[in-house]
């Protein structure tokens, strides 16, 4: 459905990502996991076209993504959700999530996909006038995972939705990116938090300063020495 | 008091023309993030546009709202694709390349106004430029009174556009998180073009209703974008609702100074209070509320 093919991408001239190569299935959870620095926000910032990479392609159903304007990505139904949630702060709740929906056939369904966000965090209906930099964490994470259900996407990417949550949150915010797959969002999820993501994912890749180590179900990796000494410490 | 009141009356309603003046700015200001340094010059734009419509085809100044906002929304779209949107393209270059773009764009726009108008005072004379009315003691311009009015009536009218439209609620979200606008699939250009489209639109509003009591010359701009810098400096850069304070504050100021210390002195006034503003009250009046 999505796939990355050897892409190079830079900071200026600091390379970053080497030959970054995976696919992400239709229908499908897809974990990456890394530690801090490794380069997962530059791998999703890359899809999203906010980064243009220097070598490879990134085509969506055969459809080339890279070297296109990133306001025109969310339009082909891949929607990035950013780490550390950026909301519009000084917009209510209910603005930011209506600017999820700005176009096409989402912008003509806003008023039922809004309602079928407050159904799914009836929190943000409580919150929908709300100034959306007042909220709490936790708040503000399932309010950019609703804008970006707005968009009525057929692939979500989660830029590490667990950052700064505690723990019981960490569980919420998993358990509705379980359900929002279940309802046939295909999701791109990026995270350090290893032991849970593994546990939920249909496959996941590792990825290494930079570099793509290792790849798998997410039992197989759950179960391979490396992973555990890198990521768990054991 | 006759004479405070007068000036407070007076203060206010000049303050209504400066928020139109300041909102334009500042929302620039918000989107971008440069001072738009030739904002007093398209205001100056607009009133020759006006003066001519009336010189030369007999239209009054309120009519002329009509065609020297439209005129001067795609002058400031213009002028954002074609000469500060490119700025973007080039890594390299800051941001305050774009505002000396805009200092030359001001000087060149005040150029031709000389080439075109010549260096002369021009004024446009209406049946009620110079008519009053009376409420008790205090005397009231008209012109004045109805420019305040319509000031108002575009400021409400902006902010419900910011509020209740896809486009208004881009921009905001542009100025607020770029990136997450992109994201949300806001083609940031065309938000940018708008945007300098409207502010433009704006000033030449408040230009066009200045026409009937004011004078006008190829180098007013300068004070004015002198004025629209500390309003906007007041307001707290890029604060619409703080614009619309900025404005009235600069307006009472300026009143209260020409009554009480000598009609020579309002423009120092102004920059005084936008020195006192950056030593006591860095920030201005910001974030009163959230547009
Ligand atoms: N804007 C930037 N400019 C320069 N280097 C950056 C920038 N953003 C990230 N980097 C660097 O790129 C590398 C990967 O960063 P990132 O993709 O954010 O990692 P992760 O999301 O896996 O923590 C890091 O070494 C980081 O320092
Ligand atoms: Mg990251």
């Amino acid at each position: 459905m999505l796939t990355v093919n050897n892409i190079d991408v830079f900071y200026g001239d600091l390379q970053v990502l080497w030959d970054v190569s995976f696919e992400v299935k239709d229908g499908e959870i897809l974990v990456l996991i890394g530690a801090n620095g490794a380069g997962k926000s530059t791998t999703i910032k890359t899809i999203s076209s906010l980064l243009t990479p220097a070598k490879g392609t990134i085509e969506f159903n055969g459809k080339r993504l890279d070297h296109h304007p990133p306001h025109e990505i969310i339009q082909q139904g891949i929607v990035h959700v950013p780490e550390g949630r950026r909301l519009f702060p000084e917009m209510s709740v209910e603005e930011n999530l209506i600017m999820g929906s700005l176009y096409g056939e989402a912008k003509e369904k806003r008023k039922k996909t809004l309602e079928y966000v407050y159904e799914l965090f009836p929190r943000l209906k409580e919150r929908r006038d709300q100034m959306a930099g007042t909220m709490s964490g936790g708040e503000q994470q399932m309010a950019a995972i609703g804008r970006g259900l707005m968009s009525l996407p057929k692939i979500m990417m989660f830029d590490e939705p667990s950052l700064g949550l505690a723990p019981i949150l960490v569980e919420d915010i998993f358990r509705m990116i379980n359900t929002i797959n279940s309802e046939g969002v295909t999701v791109l999820l990026v995270e350090q938090n290893v032991t849970q993501t593994l546990a939920m994912c249909n496959r996941a890749y590792v990825l290494e300063n930079g570099r793509i180590t290792m790849e798998g179900t997410g039992e197989e990796l759950m179960n391979n020495e490396k992973v555990r000494e890198a990521f768990l410490g054991i | 008091m006759d004479v405070f009141l007068q000036t407070l009356v007076a203060g206010i309603l000049k303050g209504g023309l400066y928020s139109l003046i300041g909102i334009g700015m500042s929302l620039i200001m918000g989107v971008m993030g440069i001072i738009n340094l030739a904002h007093g010059q398209l205001m100056m734009v607009a009133m020759y546009i006006t003066f001519a419509l009336h010189h030369f085809l007999g239209i009054d100044p309120y009519i002329s709202l009509f065609i020297a906002m439209p005129a001067l929304f795609l002058l400031g779209a213009l002028i954002q694709k074609y000469t500060l949107n490119p700025l973007l393209e080039v890594e390299s270059i800051l941001p305050e390349n774009q505002v000396l773009m805009t200092v030359g764009i001001g000087m060149v726009l005040t150029e031709i106004a000389r080439f075109i108008f010549s260096s002369d005072y021009k004024s446009v004379k209406t049946s009620y430029s110079n008519a009053t009315f009376f409420i008790g003691e205090i005397s009231f311009s008209i012109a004045l009174v109805i420019a305040f009015f319509i000031a108002v009536g575009f400021t409400l009218l902006m902010f419900w556009f910011l509020l209740k439209t896809d486009i208004g609620r881009s921009i905001r979200a542009t100025a607020q998180d770029k990136d997450a606008a992109l994201l949300m699939g806001v083609n940031s250009k065309r938000i940018t073009t708008i945007t300098f489209g409207l502010g433009s639109a704006l000033v030449a509003a408040a230009g066009t209703l200045l026409i009937p009591i004011y004078y006008l010359f190829p180098d007013i701009g300068g004070p004015f974008t002198r004025k629209a810098f500390v309003i906007t400096i007041l307001g707290g850069l890029g604060s619409t609702v703080g614009a619309i304070f900025g404005g009235v504050t600069l307006g009472l100021a300026e009143s209260f100074g020409a009554t009480y210390i000598g009609m020579a002195y309002d423009d120092m006034i102004g920059l005084i209070i936008f020195i006192l503003v950056l030593l006591f009250l860095p920030g201005g009046f910001k974030r009163l509320t959230k547009v």
